[in-house]
């Protein structure tokens, strides 16, 4: 009696460890091989600068309370609170011991696709890794060239204040196993002219605008069928509105009505952005009209919600 | 044909504060009626800048001045008492009174100095409204809440 009890512990005790080896394996980071990042050449800076403003970088990295070109320095040290916590954005500037300066094309595009920090380490994705994985290799090239050639901080931001159990990092592979993927957000017709399809490419990946107007469920990931369908405001007051074609605050807009509110600023009666999206608008104002015609197209294309 | 343009200024303009002076003080309508004539006449003065209705000095002129003076009145619309009730206006209003008076003042200077020397054409017109723009936004972003 007591052999069959122990063998049938040890079947469980079995079952345990391997059940927990597959459950590692599955959410280990995963980071692209070295080889993959090999030879994609020299960046464009001009470029990388574009996707630099259409990323919206400096909203997070820039010091608090910086303005103009001050926010070119990208020290970090904004608190960003959330319902998991409070994270603390880390200093990017090219610094050799406070920033990424030691940092290869390797360690930064595996951050930026993946989610994998340059010691192996999950990254939280209150880092938009989960919208950056859509960009393009060259893109990702471009920006790093262009994000080395920033100014160089000192600053150390303290680390994330994050109660447990989402202070443990490990289980960021889980939540990776449910909500990370590089997928196309929508399906758009087969036959979208190209502007809707760079539209995607740049609202989808570095324009990260589901983060904000995509609804969450309680583990902080995006809602099924609600892209852009509009959210509570992350950063406390209000509402992140629905920006799918029928929605009330932007329903009524033309495709040129949104490229020239992302250009200007302004609606169609002359009201201006607000709230976070001021920012976000002062970033993308600095990439080309056709870029933010082509945000416009896809946002006419998306599914209604 | 001058007079006509006079004419549906003051018409609108008049419109404006009379729906400003219906609702009553402090309260999201009066706020907003306020923020829709300095919409109003900005989008007057970017139809000509955007070369979608012809030039005119007087148009120019009467835009700015709504601007000017609507600006300046704007925070008596946000005295202590009147925090409540408004899911639009940010509790930060409140907490930095200064700043939230000091950019509506500087928006009215703007008009003002502008007024001074007003716009002859489309271009000075458009650099008049960029220096105006400039100042929507950084409030807008500190004071304003979304609601949806």
């Amino acid at each position: 009696m007591v052999r069959r009890f122990v063998r049938f512990l040890l079947c469980l005790v079995g079952v345990a460890v391997i059940g927990g080896g597959v459950f590692y394996f599955i959410t280990a980071p995963n980071p692209l091989p070295e080889s993959h990042w090999a030879n994609l050449g020299a960046p464009d800076l001009k470029n990388g600068e574009m996707v630099f403003w259409t990323g919206g970088c400096v909203s997070c990295h820039a010091a608090p309370g910086s303005e103009g070109d001050a926010k070119l320095t990208l020290s970090g040290g904004l608190a960003l609170k959330s319902p998991f916590g409070t994270f603390h954005v880390p200093n990017i500037s090219p610094d050799e011991q406070a920033g990424i300066g030691t940092w290869t094309l390797a360690d930064f595009g595996n951050a930026m696709k993946r989610g994998v920090a340059k010691n192996g380490e999950h990254l939280y994705p209150s880092f938009p890794y989960n919208s950056y994985a859509r960009m393009s290799d060259k893109d990702i090239n471009d920006l790093f060239g262009y994000l080395k050639t920033l100014p160089k901080s000192v600053n150390v931001a303290p680390p994330h204040e994050l109660p447990f159990p989402f202070n443990i990092r490990l289980a960021l592979g889980g939540w990776k196993f449910l909500y990370f993927n590089d997928e196309p957000r929508v399906a758009l017709a087969a036959n979208v002219d190209d502007q809707v399809k760079r539209g995607q490419y740049l609202v989808e990946g570095a324009g990260h605008c589901g983060e904000c107007h995509t609804p969450r469920d309680q583990l902080g990931g995006f809602e099924a069928g609600k892209w852009l369908a509009g959210a509570p405001n992350p950063e406390g007051e209000g509402r992140i509105p629905d920006i799918t074609p029928g929605s009330k605050a932007v329903g009524s807009w033309s495709q040129e009505d949104i490229a020239n509110y992302l250009e200007t600023g302004f609606t169609p009666d002359f009201d201006s952005a607000g709230g976070s999206m001021a920012e976000v608008q002062r970033n993308l104002a600095h990439a080309p009209k056709p870029e933010l015609e082509a945000i416009a197209a896809y946002l006419k294309a998306v599914p209604n919600r | 044909m001058r007079l006509k343009a006079i004419a549906a200024t003051v018409l609108v303009a008049g419109l404006g504060v009379g729906i400003a002076i219906a609702a009553e003080d402090g309260t999201h309508d009066a706020r907003a009626a306020l923020m829709k004539k300095i919409g109003g006449a900005t989008g007057a003065m970017a139809a000509m800048a955007k070369g979608e209705k012809p030039f005119d000095a007087e148009v120019v002129k009467a835009s700015l001045t709504t601007i000017s003076e609507t600006a300046k009145v704007f925070p008596d619309q946000f005295k202590p008492g009147t925090e409540k009730g408004d899911k639009a206006a940010s509790p930060k209003i409140w907490e930095d009174p200064a700043d939230f008076k000091a950019r509506a003042m500087k928006l009215s200077e703007d008009a003002g100095k502008i007024l001074a020397t007003p716009p002859t054409d489309v271009a000075t017109l458009g650099a008049a409204m960029k220096t105006l723009g400039a100042n929507c936004g950084g409030c807008h972003e500190k004071f304003r809440i979304k609601t949806d």
